[in-house]
């Protein structure tokens, strides 16, 4: 028995010690070709589930920037009107986030034949789940949509609602993707051929790519649209014709701001240091604008004039938005001081000299401030700006892609709003202008009348 | 000494003022005001429901005047008022027993001019 018992047990260990043996070979088999370091593997999964955290934070903070250019639009101009542009920032949304989904996405981000992007319509071949490219998308999406809705406040007032409608699906669907994609469209896909980006044009959240793109649209169709009736007088003189509400402006150029610390920040789509310190220059460089606006407006126009700085705050922001990733904080108060004053300047020219009406300012806070944001990075990067021993290659590159962008916008912009004019018509009978277009294009009013009612 | 009281469309209303100040009228006081005439109305609708506006926005001047100025206004507010379609509006004048100007005490014509 003793023997017996004996035998059992070296058998039994024998064996316990030939499974571990085999078992730790099958093990080694395995891992032999890269060994696993589960701490190396924990941290990249961490660091990809907060880059998407992140990226999400920062579109829902894009996404209701659309809130604050639906106030700013609404409050500087007049209460006759608001139904309106109200319809129009709500629609530019309601009709980009299909648009773009559907054909703007792939035209921007897919495989690039050099011209523009050919797949991913639809998302096709994204499978539905936690792939990153969802996120992307929804990041992507609100950009677009900031792109579109820059338009309405340049044409508010006299524009057909239909009409509008048709813009603001055209410009969803190629006239911004297709730009984006020669600057941005290897940010996916990163060896796409994307010729600006390519030549190291830097555009990091998009002074161009959406900021200039919207203004020069809106240009073209302020220009195309002529003025308000009213805006001039028999001599030719420009006459105020005063928002209705300042306090919802200002309360919209708050949203704004409050939106572009995920506009900007949010554009690194990385959970790390880079979104604090762009948080920085995008805040200093607003902050700049707004100072440098009021103090240009009091002297120049003798009273710190409220429109004119709220209007300096967001060419501020328009400005460092290029630049915000690879510019010194000082250079930022610098890029954003200059923004301020660039933006009363151009009020004043497009409202005396070229006599565009633009009621809200968009051409001169996005086209005008976008050119010099991108032009600023040229000359301020910490990495090749001119004022840094960098030379004139940036800056020329610069101008290169900020001129493109102007051919591309205006021009298509100005083929797109004659097109419109011609066939359904851009403007509205003079008659419903005068009455406001929210009772003549939705019958209805923003604010009640006048309500008749007793207090006893 | 007499009271004019004009009911304009509100989009007439900068070119009436340019026009009175040119005739040397330029005393007068604006009020928003809503009215209904042979304009008839016209038809808003709220979440889907139609409704009949006919209080219609207007514009309400009153000028006080002395005798020697009540054509020139009166024909003044009219050849800047008129478009010639149904709801240009109507002209009241009544005469007006006294004037006084609070700062002064003038009483009668000197306070109007």
């Amino acid at each position: 028995m003793r023997y017996n018992f004996k035998l059992n047990k070296s058998l039994i260990f024998a064996s316990i010690l030939l499974f571990m043996l085999w078992a730790g070979a099958a093990l080694a088999d395995e891992a032999a070709p890269a060994p696993v370091d589960p701490v190396a593997e924990a941290k990249a999964e961490l660091q990809t589930n907060m880059n998407i955290i992140w990226t999400c934070i920062a579109a829902f903070l894009v996404f209701f920037m659309q809130a604050g250019f639906a106030m700013v639009e609404t409050g500087f101009t007049r209460a006759k009107n608001s139904v309106n542009i109200l319809m129009k920032n709500l629609m530019d949304f309601s009709i980009g986030t299909p648009v773009f989904f559907l054909v703007g996405f792939g035209l921007m981000f897919g495989v690039s034949n050099g011209f523009c992007g050919t797949t991913m319509f639809g998302m096709s071949g994204t499978e539905p789940g936690s792939h990153w490219n969802w996120t992307f998308l929804i990041f992507q999406t609100v950009f677009a949509a900031t792109a579109a809705t820059i338009v309405s406040g340049a044409m508010a007032e006299r524009t057909k609602f239909i009409s509008y409608l048709i813009y603001s699906a055209v410009i969803s669907l190629v006239i911004y993707p297709i730009f984006g994609s020669w600057a941005w469209g290897n940010l996916l896909l990163t060896d796409n051929n994307s010729w600006l980006a390519k030549m190291g044009f830097h555009d990091f959240a998009g002074s161009t790519v959406v900021h200039s793109i919207g203004g020069w649209l809106a240009l073209a169709g302020a220009i195309i649209l002529g003025p308000r009736i009213g805006k001039y007088g028999p001599d030719g003189k420009p006459r105020a014709i005063m928002g209705h509400n300042i306090p919802l402006a200002a309360l919209g150029v708050f949203i704004l701001w409050f939106g572009w610390f995920g506009f900007n920040p949010g554009s690194t789509t990385v959970a790390g240091g880079m979104a604090g310190y762009i948080a920085v220059t995008t805040n200093l460089a607003a902050a700049a604008g707004a100072i440098t606006a009021l103090v240009t407006s009091w002297v120049v126009l003798k009273k710190p004039d409220i429109s004119m700085a709220l209007n300096g705050t967001l060419a501020g922001l328009v400005a460092i938005t290029a630049p915000c990733d690879g510019v010194s904080p000082m250079a930022a108060l610098i890029i954003g001081g200059v923004g301020g004053i660039l933006v009363v300047f151009s009020v004043l020219f497009f409202d005396y000299v070229v006599k565009v009406d633009d009621p809200v300012g968009a051409v001169s806070v996005h086209a005008i401030n976008g050119l010099w944001g991108t032009i600023s990075y040229g000359l301020f990067a910490l990495n090749g700006g001119l004022f840094y021993g960098g030379g004139f290659k940036q800056l020329g590159i610069q101008l290169l892609g900020a001129g493109v962008a102007f051919a591309w916008a205006f021009g298509l912009g100005l083929v797109l709003f004659f097109v419109i004019s011609k066939t359904v018509g851009l403007r509205t009978s003079a008659e419903e202008e005068r009455k406001g277009l929210d009772i003549g294009e939705h019958g209805s009013e923003a604010y009640n009348s006048f309500q008749i009612f007793s207090t006893m | 000494m007499k009271l004019i009281i004009a009911y304009i469309q509100p989009h007439k209303l900068e070119e009436v003022k340019a026009a009175l100040a040119k005739a040397e009228v330029g005393k007068m006081s604006v009020t928003n005001s809503l009215g209904c005439g042979a304009q008839m109305g016209y038809e808003e609708s709220y979440r889907g429901v139609k409704f009949e506006v006919n209080l219609l926005k207007k514009v309400r001047l009153e000028i006080a005047v002395n005798e020697s100025f009540v054509e020139k206004t009166v024909n003044t507010i009219i050849s800047a008022a008129r478009t010639g379609q149904i709801g240009d509006g109507k002209i009241f004048v009544i005469g007006l027993d006294d004037c006084i100007r609070i700062r002064t005490g003038e009483r009668g014509s000197p306070a109007i001019g």
